[in-house]
């Protein structure tokens, strides 16, 4: 084998054990559901089948994964902004409400503006600036939410894990009222209906994705909307944000040690509002959208999940699925999508409650937090060994050069590499 | 001889292809946000279908169900998956947070017949039925019930939200009470949730240290507040399923939905080549609402 | 109506009932932070808790192989040890794995959340109910006017609850064990060199407040709800984590935040059941509103554990 082969292999070697405890995480938490599911007294094969079939196995349901992955994947870019700044934010619940009451106002008045009553049930083209408005209004409405939080840790040392779940109660209460009053649809104000606004006109709606592949057009009759390209272009634009730019690079130092930013002269109470402030924008984009793309009307049932299905949490667990970085919170996202639309699946064949797919997310969540240490010990072993032997030494022994179950030697080393690791 | 063999032969023939007519199953889909035991809302659609089932036999008429969605998506993906399939002869939204998810797709499929509720709201489309309770009459006569027996003359109410059936109900039982005892006082704490056990309990407590001997309430939060009834020797009043089991004695009336009533006369429709396009109300006349009575 | 129809007596009994949860969950987290763990699946291990309680309580009652007092004891036992089994979890994947404590929490949450509805719905179903712990007349002092109606008319897990808030603040400030943790938390370096396992502390306190969350959740499905159903907490671990750092760390503090929580909701309910016309959403609301306002204004705040959440790298 000539050298450059050698070395070729040895990095694709090293790449496939980068990803191992993932893999690793997710087996642990397969052989635990179908230790459960054996439990139930029901096959497992089957019950993973119907997963798979239900997530994955007609172009319906592709949709329906890719649907229920676009709030977690703008929760989650927010989450991931949100962690690198050092903030633990618990707030997407409220963050995404606070951003669908705003942005579904907006598109409701502009709507009613652009848009004459008599025409409003005949078909018309998207409105752009609508559309516009109201995903910044959802935006600006969340990160102000978000924001707050931020504000009150900056200046009054309020932990953010608590204020930010404070707001999510109120959030959802502030929907119920609005909902029941100012923003009840007029066509149903005396018909004691579940409270909701009216429906949003055409205009004011994100338009139906359809890939020009085929006739009829994939997914052309499916819900997938456009929220889905605008939250992975938004991925890549937070991924240059966080480390091609000195804000996202300042945002970051902080998340990783607040004190020595501070010697260097970062504002560090700047930053935490910020990255909170962004964080709710994302989660607020997330709430938006649900109803621009998808609901076309927001409606509430009195809980926060009846809304948000829980994006606000899952979120957070897709980010850090994709390794607190945007891009690869976007395979993170649709992977829980597929999770979550292929329970309802297997709860519609077989019976089998979906809350079993609850108690196996955390399982993941769980295990691949717990897996990180091996990840970083290896790739602080690479960093290292490029720091030392840049030339001489052949890259396919370090596999086995030292014995995988050496603890790191400092937790001030973990972040560095991890950083350098993700940039 | 000829004649006999011709005979057996049509017999024999018929007897191959009345089975199959006869087999031509009615199939029902239905989503419901809660549990199908949750002595509540949810529970009352799926009694309703079994009672179906019973009555047509099990060889006429199936059912999937699919309950827990108290997320509109995921019940929109349940019910877009039936109602592309093809395979069912009515679709079941029960729940009026589902309205906007059947609009759409009724629009989309107009072959199907979708049925939903509770709600008047057809959309204008005739392969869409919708269904309601008039939860205040059962409310107005658990109203008159607990007006008499009440000793306190203090009535405690444990509601959700302040929508749907739920205020129906309550309206009509506050009603009720008035018709039959205007000297009582019945007070009304909605806790905002449909589901928050902890706080519908707390809420029943504090009715029972304001005086209140007897309590209603409705939602699948009510498991609490019953418990709290039994517990303080005051008397329960339930609507939507019967919750006697639960109350243990405790009990006295339940308003209970009987939505066989109105999916009887949607499904004799579809059989009649009628997707929908009406709208259907359960009340004490029809037998759609059926008061039981417990101790 | 007047001010006497709002803070009547059995508005501050409300209270003490729903701070009971808070204040279990809540001291048994302000052990596992001031160790320096975060745990933040409290809300999961409150259900499974509730759950393993109250099922030990039914299936005791319908074989009816138990007396009462046993069966229920037994209740509490199970809820014990779920709770520190999870806990010992959140111990070994925190302080062995030093996975990231706020992420590892939501999994733990959601774990809880999951199990407890999945194994409710495949054992149990229905909602069922079971006879709980009983209220507690004590001779003469139950009779008291006001205050019998306020202290003396309560279960035994109540008492308990408020028993452990002294009891707890003794051994964090009066105790080798107590030091022990404060220094496990503050610095563990310091610690480690005089000879304290930051380990073995950290595994105790996170299993301890485990514990006391599986309690929690107890606390309501037998003594002060008598029945599960799915998430029956409500999302009150979530708020018994946040009334921690409400109470600076220290356990009379925290007791007096969930205390403070809990009387705004019975006041909110009491004012709602006499019949103020105030939007039901804002009444709600309150008690977190006013959570919050508190924080901001609170003078004096207590510095947090400087390792929290940190998991601790041995050696230099």
């Amino acid at each position: 084998m000539n050298q450059a082969a050698g070395t070729r292999l040895a990095s694709w070697l090293n790449r496939l054990v980068d990803f191992a405890p993932v893999l690793i995480a997710l087996l642990l938490a397969l052989v635990v559901s179908s230790v459960l599911l054996v439990a139930l007294n029901v096959d497992p094969l089957a019950a993973f089948g119907f997963m798979l079939e239900g997530a994955v196995g007609t172009e319906n349901a592709t949709a329906e994964t890719l649907v229920k992955a676009t709030p977690i994947l703008f929760v989650g870019i927010g989450i991931t902004i949100a962690f690198r700044g050092g903030m633990i934010n618990i707030g997407g619940e409220g963050q995404m409400i606070a951003g669908a009451l705003a942005g579904t106002t907006v598109a409701l008045v502009l709507g009613d503006l652009r848009v004459p009553a008599e025409m409003a049930k005949t078909p018309g083209a998207f409105d752009l600036i609508i559309v516009t408005s109201a995903l910044i209004g959802g935006f600006l409405a969340g990160a102000l939410y978000g924001g707050l939080a931020g504000f009150l840790k900056a200046y009054f040392g309020v932990n953010e894990i608590l204020s930010t779940i404070m707001l999510n109660q109120i959030a959802v209460q502030m929907m119920n009222f609005l909902l029941n009053g100012i923003l009840l649809d007029p066509a149903v104000a005396g018909f004691n209906n579940i409270p909701k606004t009216a429906r949003l006109v055409t205009a004011a709606q994100l338009p139906r994705l359809a890939l020009p592949l085929g006739d009829p057009w994939i997914f052309a009759r499916t819900r997938l909307h456009w929220g889905l390209i605008v939250a992975i272009a938004l991925a890549i634009v937070i991924y240059i944000f966080l480390w091609r730019t000195s804000l996202g690079y300042r945002i970051r130092a902080v998340g990783e040690n607040e004190r020595a930013s501070s010697y260097a002269g970062i504002h560090v109470k700047r930053q935490m509002m910020l990255s909170m402030f962004l964080a709710g924008g994302f989660a607020g984009l997330a709430g938006v959208v649900q109803v621009l793309g998808l609901q076309y009307r927001l409606q509430t049932d009195g809980s926060p999940a009846g809304f948000t299905a829980a994006a606000g949490f899952n979120g957070i667990v897709a980010a850090l699925f994709g390794g607190l970085n945007p891009i690869g919170a976007i395979p993170a996202s649709a992977f829980f999508g597929g999770l979550l639309v292929g329970a309802q699946k297997m709860q519609r064949e077989i019976g089998v409650p979906a809350s079993l797919i609850t108690a196996v997310n955390g399982l993941i969540v769980v295990f691949v937090v717990s897996s990180e240490i091996f990840i970083l010990q290896r790739s602080k072993r690479r960093v290292s060994l490029q720091e030392t032997n840049t030339t001489l030494n052949p890259p396919d022994k370090s596999g086995g050069s030292d014995t995988p179950l050496n603890p790191p030697d400092k937790s001030r080393g973990r972040r560095d590499s991890r950083a350098q690791e993700a940039g | 001889m000829k004649k006999a063999l011709l005979l057996t032969l049509i017999v024999a023939l018929f007897a191959g292809v009345m089975p199959t007519i006869a087999q031509d199953v009615f199939r029902v889909a239905a989503v419901a946000p809660s549990a199908t035991n949750d002595l509540a809302f949810s529970q009352s659609m799926y009694d309703a279908l079994m009672a179906i089932q019973m009555q047509m036999g099990e060889d006429n008429f199936q059912f999937d169900f699919q309950d827990g969605t108290f997320i509109v998506d995921d019940a929109a993906v349940a019910l877009r998956e039936w109602a592309a399939s093809g395979d069912y002869d009515l679709v079941i939204a029960h729940g009026s947070q589902f309205g906007s998810v059947v609009e759409e797709l009724a629009a989309e499929f107009p072959e199907v017949s979708f049925a939903w509720g509770t709600d008047h709201n057809t959309f204008g489309l005739d392969n869409v039925s919708a269904y309601t309770a008039a939860a205040d009459e059962g409310g107005f006569v658990n109203g008159v019930m607990a007006g008499l027996m009440t000793e306190s003359d203090v009535i405690g109410v444990v509601g959700p939200i302040e929508v749907g059936d739920a205020k129906l109900y309550v309206d009509g039982f506050v009603a009720g009470v008035g018709a039959s005892n205007p000297e009582a006082t019945v007070n009304v704490v909605y806790i905002q949730s449909f589901s928050d056990v902890p706080l519908a309990t707390e809420a029943a407590e504090t009715h029972i240290a304001n005086g209140a001997d007897i309590l209603t309430g409705t939602a699948q939060m009510v498991v609490g507040p019953i418990a709290i009834t039994i517990e303080n020797g005051a008397r329960w009043f339930g609507t939507q399923a019967s919750q006697a089991d639960l109350a243990q004695g405790a009990g006295v009336g339940f308003q209970v939905y009987k939505w066989e009533v109105v999916l009887s006369d949607i499904i004799a429709n579809i059989q009649a080549g009628n997707l929908g396009g009406q709208s259907y109300e359960l009340t004490l006349a029809n037998g759609g609402l059926v008061m039981e009575f417990d101790g | 109506m007047g001010l006497d129809d709002i803070f009547t007596a059995s508005v501050f009994a409300s209270a003490i009932r729903l701070a009971t949860p808070y204040i279990f969950a809540a001291l048994g987290e302000t052990f596992a932070q001031r160790s320096g763990v975060l745990n933040l699946g409290v809300d999961g291990i409150m259900l499974m808790g509730a759950f393993g309680g109250f099922y030990a309580v039914h299936l005791a009652q319908t074989a009816g192989v138990l007396a009462e007092p046993l069966g229920l004891l037994i209740g509490v036992l199970v809820a014990l040890i779920v709770g520190g089994l999870m806990g010992l979890a959140m111990a070994f994947v925190s302080v062995t794995l030093k996975a990231k404590q706020g992420i590892s929490g939501i999994g733990v949450y959601l774990f809880g959340l999951g199990l407890s509805e999945l194994l409710f719905q495949q054992w149990v179903g229905t909602p069922k109910s079971v006879a709980g712990f009983p209220r507690i007349s004590f001779p003469i002092l139950t009779d008291i006017p006001i205050l019998g109606e306020i202290f003396f008319h309560h279960n035994l897990l109540v008492y308990v609850a408020f028993a452990l808030v002294p009891l707890s603040a003794f051994v964090l400030n009066r105790t080798t064990f107590g030091l022990m943790i404060r220094a496990v938390g503050q610095n563990p370096e310091a610690a480690d060199a005089m000879g304290v396992s930051v380990t073995r502390v950290r595994y105790a306190t996170t299993t301890i407040g485990g514990m006391l969350a599986g309690l929690a959740g107890a606390s309501l499905s037998i003594a002060l709800i008598n029945l599960f159903q799915q998430n029956l907490t409500a999302g009150q671990g979530f708020i018994a984590v946040a009334l921690v750092y409400f109470g600076g760390w220290r356990p009379l503090t925290v007791a007096a935040g969930a205390m403070l929580f809990s009387f705004v909701n019975a006041l909110q309910l009491q004012i709602k059941v006499i019949g103020a016309d105030i939007p039901s959403e804002f009444a709600v609301m309150a008690p977190y509103v006013i959570t919050i306002i508190a924080l901001v204004f609170a003078t004096k705040r207590q510095e947090q554990p400087t390792a929290l959440t940190k998991p601790y790298e041995r050696g230099e």
